[in-house]
C-alpha cells in the first residue's frame, strides 16, 4: 500500500496487545480526506481500540499510526483542536445545560480559528443542527439518552474539526432521530470537508453513510470496499428464484442475466422471477464467520451453490 | 504561551460556572448545612469550658483551628472526590479531547475549589460571631493574616487533593485513601484540641503536614497573645508556617501536574465505560 498524498489516516500493520491475547492483528488501511468511512466488525473485533490509538487516548503495541500527518501518541494540543471526538459512554457534567456546555467547550477552540475554519461553531447554530433546540437550557440530567448522543456529536463537532471520529454515534436514537444524524454526516462530509471515521453495529447505517466499508474480524481488516465491492467480492454469484407449475426453484450463478435469459426463452410458464444479490447482511456474516474460523476469504460465497450449479427445487 | 493563557481563562470561567451550579444544588446546600451544624454543636456544648492559664473559652479557641482544619480538609478531598468521579463520568476525557482541556479543568477545579471555601467559611463564621463573643482578637491585621494563610495553604493542600483523586483506583476508594488519612491528620493536628495533650512523636508526625499550620496561621490570626501557652514553643511561628505550606505548595506544584497527565493520558472511553461498569458493582 503507497501511501496517498491525502489520506487522513493511515494505519500501516497496527498491532495491539494485552498480554497473550492480540486484539489487533496487523491492521492496514487509509482514509483520504472527505471520506466517510466505517469501522464495522462484531463485539470484540478491535473497533474501539482501533478508534482510539487513533484519537490518541490509547498507545499501541507496534505497527505505524498517521492521523493529520502526526503520530497521535506523539499529539499535541494543536494536533487535538483539529479532531473531533465522540465516544460510547458519557455521563457528565449532569448539572450544565446543553447551550453553556456548547460554549465553554466550545471556548476552547476560539485560538485555533483559521480563514478556512472558524473556530468554534456559533452555538445556537449547531444546538439547531442537532434537532436539540427544545432543550437547550435545561439540565444535561434530564436529557433522554437520544438527546444526549446529540449533544455529544454537538460537542464533537463543536470545534468544525477536519477529521471526526464517531463511535457507535447513533446507539439510542430513534429512526427519526437517526435519519436527521445521516443528513448531518452528509452535509458535514459534503460542504464542510471533514473526514469521518465512524464504527457501528448497524449495517443498514453502515450502507447508508460509509463511502467506504472496512470489516474488522479476529484483529484484522477482513474486507474494504463499498457496499456493492464486498458484496460483490465475497460472492460473485446472485440468486436466482422462480416458480414453474406451482413449483419454486433457486439457483446461485454468476451471470443472472445470462441465465435469466436463457430461463425465459425455454420456458413460457415461469413466474415470480426474483434475482437477489448478497446483501451487505449476507456479506457480513459470511465474512466474519470465516474469519473467526479462520477460512480464508477467496474461499467464501454467502449463497449455497448445488455441484452441478443445477436448478433445485426449494 | 498565549494559547495556555486562553485555556487558563476558559477554565476561570468554568469553575465559576461550576461554583454557581454548586450554590444552586439542594445536595450541597445540605452539605454546608449538615457540617455549620455539626461544628457550632460541638463548639456551643463546650462553650463553658475554660482553657487553663488563658482565660480563653473553648469556642473561642477552637474556632480557628477547626477552620483551618476545614479548609484543609475541602482542599484536599474536595479535589480528590472531583477527579476521581470526573474521570469515571467521563468529564476528564471530555477536557482532554478539547484542545489545552486539560489545563482548563485543572484551572477550574483551583477556582471552584477556592470560590467554596466562601460559603462554607460564611456558613460557620456567621453564627459563630452571633453566638459566641471574643473570637477576633487580632482586628484587621488578624484579617490580613487569614487571607494569607488561606492563600497558601491552598497552594499547599490542593496539589495534595489532585496527586489523590489522580491516584486512587476508583471514587469508592477516595474515602480509604483521602478521607481516613485526612481525617486522622486533622484529629492529631490541634485542632479540635491543643496538640500539647498528644505523645511527642504524634506531634512530630502532626507538624510534617499542612494541616497543622494551617490551624495554627488561622489561630495566630484570631486569638491574643495570651494563647501562646497551648502552641508548641510558646510562639505562632509565622515564618515557619510560610515555610512548610510553601514547602508543600512548591513540591505539589511540581507532582501533581506530572500525576495528573499521566492519568488523563490513560483515560480512553473504554476505560470511561469500564469504571461505569465497576461502580455500578458495589459486590465483587
Amino acid at each position: 500500500m503507497e501511501p496517498t498524498t491525502d489520506a487522513v489516516v493511515q494505519v500501516r500493520d497496527l498491532r495491539m496487545r494485552y498480554g497473550d491475547t492480540d486484539v489487533l492483528d496487523g491492521v492496514t488501511f487509509e482514509v483520504r480526506r472527505g471520506e466517510v468511512v466505517t469501522l464495522l466488525g462484531p463485539n470484540g473485533a478491535g473497533k474501539t481500540t482501533t478508534i482510539e490509538i487513533l484519537e490518541g487516548f490509547r498507545m499501541r503495541s507496534a505497527g505505524q499510526v498517521a492521523v493529520l500527518g502526526t503520530d497521535p501518541a506523539d499529539g499535541d494540543e494543536d494536533w487535538r483542536a483539529r479532531t473531533g471526538v465522540v465516544l460510547q459512554s458519557w455521563r457528565d457534567h449532569a448539572r450544565w445545560t446543553p447551550r453553556d456546555l456548547l460554549l465553554h467547550l466550545g471556548a476552547y477552540y476560539a485560538p485555533y480559528s483559521t480563514p478556512q475554519r472558524s473556530r468554534p461553531r456559533d452555538v445556537d447554530e449547531l444546538i439547531e443542527v442537532v434537532g436539540l433546540a427544545g432543550h437547550a437550557d435545561q439540565k444535561i440530567l434530564t436529557l433522554s439518552g437520544g438527546q444526549r448522543r446529540r449533544l455529544d456529536v454537538a460537542i464533537g463537532i463543536i470545534g468544525r474539526p477536519e477529521l471526526l471520529f464517531l463511535d457507535e454515534p447513533t446507539a439510542g436514537f430513534d429512526p427519526h432521530a437517526r435519519r436527521e444524524f445521516h443528513d448531518l454526516v452528509h452535509r458535514l462530509a459534503d460542504f464542510e470537508d471533514t473526514t469521518i471515521l465512524l464504527t457501528t453495529h448497524d449495517l443498514d447505517e453502515a450502507e447508508k453513510l460509509a463511502d467506504r466499508i472496512l470489516i474488522l474480524a479476529a484483529g484484522r481488516i477482513v474486507a474494504d470496499g463499498s457496499a456493492d465491492e464486498l458484496a460483490r467480492r465475497v460472492s460473485g454469484q446472485a440468486q436466482v428464484r422462480w416458480s414453474r407449475g406451482g413449483e419454486h426453484f433457486v439457483h446461485a450463478t454468476a451471470d443472472a442475466t445470462a441465465f435469466v435469459r436463457t430461463l425465459l426463452a425455454e420456458h413460457h410458464d415461469i413466474a415470480d422471477l426474483e434475482v437477489r444479490r448478497a446483501s451487505l447482511e449476507d456479506t457480513y456474516i459470511t465474512l466474519v464467520q470465516q474469519h473467526e474460523s479462520g477460512q480464508q476469504v477467496t474461499e467464501a460465497s454467502t449463497f449455497e451453490t448445488t455441484a452441478g450449479a443445477l436448478p433445485r427445487k426449494v | 504561551m498565549n494559547r495556555n493563557l486562553h485555556a487558563i481563562k476558559v477554565g476561570a470561567r468554568r469553575g465559576w460556572h461550576e461554583f454557581v451550579l454548586s450554590l444552586k444544588s439542594p445536595q450541597d446546600q445540605g452539605f454546608y448545612l449538615f457540617m455549620a451544624v455539626g461544628i457550632l454543636t460541638y463548639l456551643w456544648f463546650n462553650r463553658g469550658n475554660e482553657l487553663e492559664g488563658t482565660g480563653l473559652f473553648m469556642p473561642t479557641y477552637a474556632l480557628p483551628g477547626i477552620l483551618g482544619g476545614l479548609i484543609a480538609f475541602s482542599l484536599v478531598i474536595g479535589p480528590a472526590y472531583a477527579l476521581a468521579m470526573e474521570r469515571e463520568d467521563g468529564t476528564l476525557l471530555r477536557a482532554t479531547a478539547v484542545p489545552r482541556g486539560l489545563v482548563g479543568y485543572v484551572t477550574g477545579q483551583i477556582v471552584l475549589n477556592a470560590a467554596s471555601l466562601a460559603p462554607m467559611l460564611l456558613v460557620i463564621l456567621v453564627p459563630s460571631f452571633l453566638l459566641f463573643d471574643d473570637l477576633m482578637h487580632q482586628g484587621p491585621r488578624g484579617l490580613f493574616t487569614v487571607v494569607w494563610v488561606i492563600v497558601v495553604g491552598l497552594l499547599a493542600t490542593l496539589p495534595i487533593g489532585i496527586v489523590i483523586g489522580s491516584l486512587v483506583p476508583s471514587t469508592q476508594k477516595v474515602g480509604t485513601w483521602g478521607m481516613l488519612p485526612v481525617m486522622i491528620l486533622v484529629s492529631i493536628s490541634g485542632v479540635f484540641f491543643p496538640m500539647a495533650a498528644l505523645w511527642g512523636w504524634v506531634q512530630v508526625v502532626a507538624q510534617v503536614f499542612p494541616i497543622y499550620w494551617l490551624g495554627l496561621g488561622m489561630r495566630s490570626a484570631f486569638l491574643p497573645d495570651a494563647a501562646l501557652v497551648m502552641e508548641v514553643g510558646e510562639s505562632w511561628r509565622t515564618w515557619q508556617t510560610v515555610g512548610v505550606l510553601a514547602a508543600w505548595a512548591i513540591a505539589g506544584s511540581l507532582l501533581a501536574p506530572k500525576v495528573l497527565r499521566r492519568m488523563a493520558q490513560r483515560q480512553s472511553g473504554s476505560a470511561v465505560a469500564a469504571a461505569r461498569e465497576q461502580a455500578g458493582q458495589w459486590v465483587r
